[in-house]
């Protein structure tokens, strides 16, 4: 790990390199081994957590295996458990989040790295940071108030009675399910797509836009098919981010999905998320089986978003140094 | 003008009109959740939700006092605990380490900033084993390590060259010149970073609700459940109580104005001039 610096004790003022001992008295051997141990200890409590969710889940892994992601049945009383119905809300509500979201956030983020004066979009940018900031229970609490009645008023009879035929917008509305869900997810992320995609557009060269403005096209033309293209993955990676945080989110999902475990093709109907059910039955869970199942879902929620970071990090950083050379 | 040109400066105008209603929208969901929660908790808050404990359930009134200081307990452990790991491992990362070291604690920092934040709380709850203000105060701190080590290792590095070598040329230690010329240096933006990194915590409710709990009364001790601003705002939002409806929104009021005046003092008055890296 550390260098080990040349130990000569004897040895006076010594050209290039300082004595062992002269920086013992300095204290750079000292602020070394200090600031080590802290450095050491941030990945120490990263393999503690990685450990703990492993050894933590043996039971259900042991009793269940694989089948544990494809069974149905989650029941405590018959100590019987699958995470199916908890995978499937939370792929949907972030499926439908991406939808909303994605198309508003590139279309934002193009506006301000593309159109807006350097200082309005720097304002706005300002605003979508602060955005970001907001805590997602506080995203809950509106959701709750404010998208359940709506939904059950206006959205709901708006797309069941022209679409009510297909089995996505079948059945009847509670308020609570996965498209309320979805959009209170997507109304979460679209800061993190935008600050991304801008920090993306914004490091494509000028040159790339000022050579397809000069072959004769229109500004829609030089951002859609030559900028846009440049800064593809790099876009990607924010959507991967964004996805990452779906994924995660619990506290506003648990407020709004309606808990229900159950696999229904309806957006309107009530469903259940990984977080959310960890969030609500980690307190009651009785008996270990129930609480490592809990606890394994855990495990899987983590490693979702731990493959979604890696991915997203990968793409970003590989698009911003394409456009300028430097490393970031 | 062809059809074709005319067409194609339509489209033009249309879709860039189009990127800028979005824009537009995006943004004015601040305002919409400022609007709102200033309409709905201006109007219900009141004194009595500084001063008071919550009444038992059923009576009207009551305030949410022991949760504002268990959040300020919550904190302030979670700082104690955060703040030197991140910054002191920064130091590290900037200043001390060969690059294979450095890339295996950037990367298990990176991982940790990715960890969502319910899976931080059964971590916390699998050390601990019981409900305590310290496992709550654990699951926050170990959030805040990966963005105050990252920010203090970027701008620590950006620090110019020549102030160091200076320092060196007078001869100072490298430690000296750490503590008197690099550091001090850098500490705006750093302390930007380390509050930003608070105000995100401030707002967590996941990792709390089984290490912090809850609690209807003064918190007795550290190692005992505490109450806490996030977690009440969701069991009150929850509850079937007109009068808990209000205080939640009071309590989301307070929260939320909390967070955003940390955002902005951080990032408008220290780091006037320096890019904040996203966490």
């Amino acid at each position: 790990m550390t260098t080990a610096t040349p130990t000569i004790h004897s040895a006076g003022p010594r050209v290039g390199s300082r004595s062992f001992l002269s920086q013992l008295r300095d204290g750079d051997e000292i602020a070394r081994l200090v600031t080590f141990l802290f450095a050491a200890s941030v990945v120490l409590v990263t393999v503690l957590l990685v450990l703990e969710l492993w050894t933590n889940s043996a039971l259900p892994r042991t009793k269940f295996g694989l089948h544990f992601f494809v069974t149905q049945v989650w029941d405590p009383i018959m100590n019987e458990y699958g995470a199916l119905p908890f995978i499937y809300g939370t792929v949907m509500t972030s499926a439908i989040a991406l939808l909303l979201a994605v198309p508003l956030g590139i279309g934002a983020a193009i506006f301000l790295a593309e159109l807006a004066p350097a200082r309005i979009s720097d304002a706005l940018q300002f605003f979508i940071d602060l955005l970001a900031a907001v805590p997602s229970v506080i995203y809950g609490l509106l959701g709750f108030f404010i998208i359940v009645p709506l939904m059950r008023t206006v959205i709901y009879p708006a797309l069941n009675k022209p679409l009510g035929f297909m089995p996505m917008f079948k059945g009847p509305s509670y308020g609570v399910g996965f498209l309320t869900a979805g959009i209170v997810l997507a109304i979460m992320v679209i800061p993190y797509i935008i600050s991304v995609s801008r920090e993306v557009l914004l490091s494509v060269p000028r040159d790339q836009r000022e050579a397809a403005l000069a072959l004769g096209s229109t500004r829609w033309e030089s951002t859609w098919k030559i900028v846009v293209p440049f800064a593809k993955t790099g876009i990607m990676g924010s959507i991967f981010l964004a996805l990452a945080r779906a994924l995660g989110e619990t506290m506003a999902v648990t407020m709004v999905i309606g808990n229900t475990p159950k696999i229904s093709a309806s957006i309107f109907a009530p469903g259940y998320s990984i977080a959310a059910v960890i969030a609500n039955e980690f307190t009651e869970a009785t008996g270990d089986l129930y609480l490592q199942s809990l606890i394994e879902l855990g495990l899987v929620l983590f490693l979702l978003t731990f493959i979604l970071n890696g991915l997203a990090r990968l793409l970003i950083i590989v698009t911003t140094q394409k456009g300028s050379g430097i490393a970031v | 003008m062809s059809a074709r040109l005319h067409w194609r400066k339509f489209l033009s105008n249309f879709m860039l009109t189009l990127t800028g209603v979005c824009a537009l929208i995006s943004v004015s969901v601040l305002f919409l959740i400022l609007g709102y929660l200033l309409f709905n908790g201006g109007t219900s808050i009141n004194w009595a939700f500084f001063t008071q404990l919550p009444k038992p359930v059923g009576e009207v009134g009551g305030g949410m006092a022991n949760a504002i200081v268990g959040s300020a307990k919550l904190l302030l452990a979670a700082s104690l605990l955060g703040v030197p790991i991140g910054f002191l491992g920064g130091i590290y990362l900037a200043e001390f380490s060969g690059s294979s070291v450095a890339s295996v604690v950037r990367y298990a920092a990176d991982l940790l900033n990715g960890v969502p934040s319910i899976v931080t709380g059964v971590f916390a709850y699998g050390l601990f084993k019981h409900f305590s203000t310290l496992a709550g105060a654990f699951a926050l701190g170990i959030m805040m390590i990966p963005i105050t080590l990252r920010s203090t290792e970027e701008f620590l590095k950006s620090v110019p060259r020549n102030l160091r070598e200076g320092a060196m040329a007078l001869g100072a230690s490298k430690s000296r010149t750490i503590a008197t010329v690099i550091v001090p240096a850098a500490y705006r933006g750093i302390l930007t970073a380390i509050l930003l990194a608070l105000a995100r915590v401030a707002g967590e409710t996941a990792p709390l609700l089984f290490t912090a709990f809850g609690n209807r009364f003064w918190s007795p001790g550290w190692n005992q459940p505490t109450a806490s601003l996030p977690v009440m705002i969701y069991t009150y939002a929850l509850s079937p109580y007109e009068d808990w409806h209000r205080q939640a929104w009071s309590a989301g009021l307070v929260l939320l104005g909390l967070i955003l005046i940390i955002n902005i003092v951080a990032r408008t008055i220290l780091s006037r001039g320096i890019v904040v890296p996203r966490s």
